[in-house]
């Protein structure tokens, strides 16, 4: 179990290098910098400028000093908004995007959890219905359709929810977390739905049924056990489709989160916060699936020698 | 006389179903998926065509209908935006952007996918390792930021977004095409063609490629709606297709904006682009359940 987590570090690590070289480069390389402006600067000036931002040097140097900086958690100014380091920029966002993606996660991992268990009980009643059209429209309807449709309705039309912003106390948060939750209830409660059905037929439950073992215990401590494992399996990529969606999720409902930011500095080429919220996510990713890997390994010990 | 004896045993008159004709006529008597299919070409024809029968095109303003509503019957039947361009023309001219890059995408994407898929599975060994290394450590990367960075890197604009996907989206034909690929170098018919020798391209190209056509197929359906989920995703941040090139994502944020005083901005490109992703996924849905029979 040591050695197979020794693995996953490592390769975990790997994929962070990859992932800081490449962008660097791409930084690098993308046309139009932050100070290629219509204006004219005079040559003083721009040599000033690129020597503030320690663009004068050759490139490898500038990559030594980009890891060099990394190392410190340091991730440099940022061009576009002057007098603020990305690291300012970074932890005024944070604790909107953390709070919405981690009641987002919860909220889904439950709702579909449950969905999909009632729904394998109770094949084609009423709950399995709901949760397939739920399934399907959370699959389907991308959420920047979903989102303004639920302000229209919810918060125009009925008044109960604010449209955007953070003014509202806990109201503020009902709708953003819901619908980045949808499109991962969905998938979590199809994923459980398949595998319950598929465990509640394996031989090791029916002996368990057959040594009279009541129905409760057979569906908390035998069943579940293994209709989970392929949940489980989802949490990683989970992970990064809610990172995804709170980037459009922050869009669509004005929040001040690293989300929007990450577009924003997208759209005015501000490199360096462009560098360090892809870090940041990358990073965030990489460590779920490492995660989500060890913990089905302990679930599962076969996987470990894989 | 030798014409008046038969044939010692009949040619068979009709050509035995290949498998792949097999899991076609399967595939049809699923109800939803052929409904789904029928609703999508209606839209694709719609798109490609229905522009045709107006006397303008999206990017003509009607200066004398600005803002004008929903009416059915008059030359704009579901209005014009705030420009007075024709909001259904440009709901369908975004539709073929949309559905141009999520087809050919799909089709690039899965191309590249399978002939690195197959490859690395056949040749095996250090080469296999070290391109499923590749493909590990971009699968790691978060997706989407993958594709936002990418689009930065070339520039932005249409093209740009079509190569970011592009090259985002062709891992997973690869992952599963390579584990196919490597069941299908054991077997006995690979041995007989390297024995024959045939060089290891063709190998890969006219026998492992074909063999993994139904894998390809399924997988493929799936690719489709991801790509165009992609663009619109894109092109609603802004960072895609941009104005005046009207796509169901550069609309949807339009709508979005607009969404205090005129649903319809937002309903008219949201709904479409709804059902297309719905028919996709049907489709696929179909697809799997057709090609797969041990899936179920």
């Amino acid at each position: 179990m040591l050695r197979f987590i020794g693995k996953r570090l490592w390769n975990g690590a790997l994929t962070l290098a990859a992932l800081v070289t490449l962008t660097f480069f791409v930084m690098r390389l993308a046309p139009g910098g932050p100070f290629s402006r219509n204006r004219k600067i005079s040559k003083e000036v721009q040599a000033n400028i690129e020597a503030a931002f320690h663009l004068d040097e050759p490139v490898i140097q500038q990559f030594g000093r980009f890891v060099w900086r990394l190392l410190h958690f340091d991730l440099g100014p940022s061009t576009r908004f002057r007098d603020y380091s990305v690291n300012d920029l970074i932890a005024s966002g944070l604790p909107y995007s953390l709070t919405i993606g981690f009641w987002a996660m919860v909220v889904a991992t439950f709702v579909g959890i449950a969905l999909g268990i009632l729904g394998a009980l109770r094949r084609n009643g009423m709950t399995d219905y709901v949760a397939g059209t739920i399934g399907v429209i959370g699959i389907a309807i991308p959420i920047f359709v979903i989102g303004p449709v639920a302000q229209a309705y919810f918060a125009l039309h009925l008044g109960w929810l604010p449209v955007g912003g953070m003014g509202a106390g806990w109201k503020s948060w009902v709708l953003p977390v819901l619908v980045l939750a949808l499109p991962n209830i969905a998938y979590i409660s199809r994923l459980t739905r398949t595998s319950m059905i598929e465990t509640m037929r394996e031989n090791y439950v029916r002996t368990a049924r057959a040594k009279g073992i009541g129905g409760r215990r057979v569906l908390l401590k035998h069943t579940l056990k293994g209709a989970l494992l392929p949940v489980v399996a989802y949490l990683g990529p989970a992970t990064a489709a809610i990172i995804t969606g709170s980037v459009l999720i922050e869009t669509v409902f004005a929040l001040p989160g690293i989300g929007r930011h990450f577009v924003d500095a997208a759209l005015n080429r501000d490199y360096p916060l462009v560098t360090g919220i892809t870090l940041l996510y990358g990073g965030i990713v990489i460590l779920f699936n490492i995660g989500t890997d060890v913990l089905r390994a302990w679930m599962d010990p076969r996987l470990r020698h894989a | 006389m030798p014409s008046d004896i038969s044939p010692p045993f009949a040619a068979p008159t009709a050509e035995p179903a290949s498998t792949l004709r097999l899991q076609f006529r399967r595939f049809r008597k699923n109800r939803l998926a052929m409904a789904s299919v029928y609703l999508l070409t209606l839209i694709v024809l719609m798109c490609f065509f229905g522009p045709m029968f107006f006397p303008f095109t999206g990017e003509d303003a009607d200066f004398d209908n600005i803002g004008a509503p929903v009416n059915l019957f008059s030359i704009h039947p579901f209005g014009t935006d705030d420009y007075g361009r024709d909001l259904f023309i440009r709901v369908l001219e975004g539709g073929q952007v949309s559905l141009t890059i999520g087809f050919l995408g799909a089709l690039v994407a899965g191309g590249i996918g399978v002939l690195y898929g197959a490859a690395a599975g056949y040749v095996g060994g250090r080469l296999d390792g070290f391109m499923m290394r590749l493909v590990e450590v971009l699968y790691g990367f978060p997706y989407v930021i993958l594709v936002i960075l990418l689009s930065l890197l070339f520039g932005g604009g249409t093209v740009s977004l079509f190569a970011a996907i592009v090259f985002t989206l062709w891992l997973t034909p690869a992952v599963i095409v390579r584990a196919q690929a490597q069941s299908l170098a054991q077997r006995e018919f690979i041995q007989a063609a390297r024995a024959g020798g045939m060089t290891g391209g063709r190998i890969v190209l006219q026998h492992i490629v074909p063999n993994c056509v139904s894998v390809v197929i399924v997988y493929g359906s799936l690719l489709v709606p991801e790509v165009i989920l992609s663009e619109s995703f894109l092109s609603f941040l802004g960072i895609g297709v941009k104005e005046p090139q009207a796509s169901w994502g550069n609309l949807i944020q339009v709508g979005t904006s607009a969404m205090s005083t005129d649903l319809r901005l937002l309903l008219l490109p949201g709904g479409l682009l709804a059902t297309v992703l719905f028919c996709l996924n049907f489709i696929a849905d179909g697809l799997r359940d057709a090609f797969d029979p041990n899936d179920r």
